[in-house]
């Protein structure tokens, strides 16, 4: 083999892959950045305007209010899942019968369209004959609009007109908050089982001879032996959740993103603006806004998991 | 705690996971007159199939479904080849700067999907590819994950094989073939079931790339379906149920694989 053929070869093998990364990957972060420095409508580059569109994001009021929006989802979707697919989890590992069955169950919404659960549960939500507000019925609870209701949900509980930062997510965020746990838990359950099932045995043999209760043997063996997963799904599930979309633009409205645009959030923002208003270049700032809200997490777990590693 | 309540709270789950499904065929089964009645019948009193016909009849779901299948078959041979090719040209040759492209690779998957939204609409806008196959297909054409994936089950492939094949006159591509891929297989079940998936159930970007409805998927058919037959929800119902039940028989036949590649997914940390 020559030196020259040693280095035709591989790329060759490459060719494809880098030739569609390059086109389809890599050149459009460089464009996006570039479109996010310009006015840029229909006819493209109408002028240069350097910052200007980051700087525009900073006084839009819906830009700040499409990022409280996606911050009340996170902060609510990603420890409700972690809890309840952490608790089916460990209900899992305690070697019970027909483990294939709840697994299987738990994992159907996992792998069910986002379109058609959107569509079965925004029925479910419906303000006068659905689902939801029969069971509400059934045990004589205040009915509720569910989708088109604006209010914040801590307003609603407490009964009294809040500001708006402790208001809360309106109930038609919580609305489809609830529905995504419902969707992510199996996925997450999963990961969690194969985490559960990676502590050695003889840990618990241990603390079964010095007569240690379940919550002992959780507090002190399960919960510190799985950190490293809990921390995998927490950014993860955090990283997801920054990029909900699909359920806005189906279930709320019309126009999506509300009541009152009480469920606009990041991606969808960016979304109409880039679609409905056609100001590509304020949409291409908002983008590189997400990604580098999204990067700096993704940093943030590489550099945790490597100094856990180094440790070990 | 006692096995009973764990089973009591699992069972509970498991009718929480399941009632929306059910839901939405009881209602699918349902006539409008019923499927609007409050309090509502959990069990349909006179179940008919027509709603199915009706909603099949409405849209062109036919072109819907042929367009995914074309497009999630394209996909993924596209993928196993282009994954193949690369992750072989990582794992068994030596090169200049082969550990700086494979980590740009990795790199890729640290961009998050929304972010491609606008870009690449403005770049296959200027290729003149909106509503056309090729903005569905060919910017999927490479997954950096299923490189990887193969690039690692490549690699422990001992190299005494590789010699024994090459002494026998066998050629790179004649390994990589008839040697590396079988022995990959676990692999490419894993990176089939993904690229399947994802293809049926991708959303955001045909929403974005497509505007005519011969073009649509599935998934943004049901979704414009939904919108226009806004309150209709036994036709929704009977929609949404059929678009889903290939996802769902699959589902029941590789429960296992499909389970498993999701775990091997979340640990490959």
């Amino acid at each position: 083999m020559g030196e020259r053929n040693s280095f035709i070869r591989p790329i060759l093998y490459l060719l494809p892959a880098i030739i569609i990364i390059a086109v389809f990957r890599f050149l459009p972060i460089l464009y996006v950045t570039r479109v996010s420095l310009y006015k840029w409508g229909m006819g493209g580059a109408e002028r240069f305007t350097g910052l200007g569109n980051y700087l525009r994001a900073f006084s839009d009021l819906y830009f700040w209010q499409s990022l409280t929006n996606t911050m009340w989802y996170v902060i609510f979707v990603v420890p409700l899942t972690i809890f309840f697919s952490l608790l089916v989890a460990l209900f899992l590992n305690s070697k019970i019968k027909a483990l294939g069955f709840y697994r299987t169950t738990y994992f159907l919404p996992v792998v069910t369209s986002i379109v058609a659960v959107s569509m079965i549960w925004k029925w479910i939500y419906h303000p006068r004959i659905g689902l939801a507000n029969y069971i509400l019925s059934v045990f004589h609870l205040p009915l509720q609009r569910w989708l088109s209701e604006w209010r914040g949900v801590f307003e609603i509980m407490t009964g009294r007109d809040l500001p708006n930062v402790i208001a809360g997510p309106s109930l038609a965020l919580l609305s489809i908050i609830i529905m995504m746990v419902w969707k992510s838990i199996g996925y997450n359950m999963i990961i969690f089982l194969a985490g559960l099932q990676n502590i050695p045995r003889h840990y618990y043999e241990a603390a079964e001879v010095d007569g240690a209760n379940r919550l002992t043997v959780f507090k002190n063996i399960t919960w510190p032996l799985l950190s490293s997963t809990t921390f995998y799904v927490l950014i993860m599930t955090t990283i997801v959740s920054f990029q909900v979309f699909a359920p806005i633009w189906l279930m709320t409205g019309p126009p999506a993103g509300g009541p009152l645009g009480t469920t606009n959030v990041l991606v969808y923002y960016l979304f109409d603006v880039a679609f409905n208003y056609s100001s590509y270049g304020y949409a291409s700032a908002l983008s590189m806004i997400l990604f580098l809200m999204i990067l700096s997490l993704t940093v943030l777990q590489k550099r945790v998991v490597e100094r856990r590693v180094y440790y070990e | 705690m006692k096995k009973i309540y764990i089973y009591i709270i699992l069972s509970v789950g498991a009718v929480l996971a399941l009632v929306p499904f059910y839901w939405m065929i009881a209602t699918s089964l349902k006539t409008p007159v019923e499927a609007v009645r409050f309090p509502p019948t959990w069990i349909p009193t006179h179940p008919r199939a027509e709603n199915y016909l009706n909603a099949w009849r409405t849209a062109p779901f036919g072109r819907y479904f042929l367009n995914t299948v074309f497009i999630a078959l394209t996909v993924l041979v596209g993928v196993i080849v282009t994954s193949a090719l690369a992750a072989y040209a990582f794992a068994k040759m030596e090169f200049k700067g082969r550990e700086i492209v494979f980590t740009l690779f990795l790199g890729m998957m640290m961009v998050p999907m929304p972010v491609y939204i606008v870009p690449g609409y403005l770049i296959l806008s200027s290729f003149g590819w909106i509503d056309t196959y090729y903005a569905l297909i060919v910017p999927w054409l490479v997954n950096v994950f299923s490189i990887f994936l193969l690039r690692q089950h490549f690699r422990n492939i001992p190299k005494a094989l590789y010699d024994a094949a090459t002494v026998d006159g066998c050629s790179d591509l004649g390994f990589l073939w008839r040697v590396a891929m079988p022995l990959s297989k676990p692999a490419l079940v894993t990176i089939s079931i993904f690229s399947l998936l994802g293809s049926w159930n991708s959303f955001i970007w045909p929403l974005v790339m497509t505007n005519r409805d011969t073009i649509r998927p599935v998934q943004v058919g049901l979704a414009y379906f939904i919108q226009e037959q806004s309150t209709n929800y036994t036709l929704l119902s009977a929609a949404s149920t059929f678009v889903i039940l290939p996802v769902i028989i699959l589902f029941f036949f590789f429960q296992r694989q499909i389970i498993e590649s999701h775990m091997k997914s979340g640990i490959k940390e």
